[in-house]
């Protein structure tokens, strides 16, 4: 089965949550995806393992980048059943608060999508969606241009 | 207890992610250090291709960049990450150990700039390039 072919089967069977078994990442550190209104969502379980300063205790801030770089990328698998898994060019984020150790929820938008690449902005908070903690931007590469012969 | 920078730079692959990563320190010059992250199936982010996933690599160079900054600094401020970008310019292998070696080229009292070059065999082949600035704190390390 292609991915395109994966993606729509689990639509169609209204599974949300199977597609982080594409990322085996995302099961490492808790990923766990739902659907919210028509958006799917991934959110970080606290995990002890996902611990970066046990004096605080605060979540490692390398979790925290690859809890967005990995919502940004299903999120665009999940909405354009792309044939491939799309390959990050360059991942940016600035951390705005510190992460105590609880729940994190990610919001995702995508703000181009091209052909050959796709540019996501993501913010993730904890306990209030108006106190983000780290927001980030991320290119995926989709497609690579054909050699040209000279 | 009063630690010394060589024992806080330990503990960086200390913390319950870095073993759950399984980073391991490999060698440290006067601002510099090298950590690994040992390929596992469980880092995988493409399983179709295999490939390591960027979430890994960033938490590999982040580890990496505090460390430098530890090093580099002649008391023991507690660290927070400001930003931190990596480039992916080439993939890894699959299956082969990944290394990153950051520099701290410059701190002032407030902030720590590092830059990190992410590896497998060879550091004049990287796979990522990565920027981070740090903001220092007030306070010595660990906070309680």
């Amino acid at each position: 089965m292609t991915l395109t072919e994966q993606i729509k089967d689990l639509k169609s069977r209204c599974d949300y949550s199977s597609i982080t078994d594409l990322v085996p990442y995302a099961k490492l550190i808790g990923i766990e995806t739902s659907m919210v209104g028509d958006q799917l969502i991934s959110g970080l379980k606290f995990l002890n393992s996902n611990i970066g300063n046990p004096a605080l205790p605060a979540l490692h801030g390398g979790v925290l980048a690859g809890f967005m770089e990995t919502a940004a990328l299903l999120h665009l698998i999940w909405e354009n059943e792309p044939a491939k898994i799309p390959k990050v060019i360059d991942f940016s984020i600035d951390y705005l608060r510190p992460a105590v150790a609880a729940s994190t929820y990610s919001n995702c938008s995508i703000v181009r999508l091209g052909n050959r690449v796709a540019l996501c902005d993501i913010f993730i908070w904890q306990d209030d969606i108006k106190q983000p903690i780290a927001k980030a931007r991320v290119h995926f590469l989709m497609s690579e241009n054909l050699p040209i012969d000279n | 207890m009063v630690l010394t920078h060589r024992e806080h730079l330990n503990k960086v692959t200390e913390t319950p992610h870095a073993k759950k990563l399984k980073l391991a320190f490999v060698s440290s010059e006067e601002n510099s250090v090298t950590l690994k992250l040992p390929f596992s199936e469980e880092i995988i982010g493409d399983s179709i291709n295999r490939i390591v996933h960027g979430g890994a690599i960033t938490s590999l160079v982040d580890t990496a960049c505090g460390a430098a900054v530890f090093l580099t600094q002649n008391n023991l401020r507690a660290l927070a990450t400001l930003d931190l970008r990596v480039d992916h310019i080439r993939a890894a292998t699959s299956g082969e150990d990944i290394y990153a070696t950051a520099e701290c080229y410059r701190l002032t009292h407030t902030i720590a700039f590092v830059r990190a070059t992410v590896f497998t065999d060879n550091i004049s082949n990287p796979i990522a390039i990565s920027i981070a600035t740090f903001m220092r704190s007030n306070k010595q390390f660990p906070v309680n």
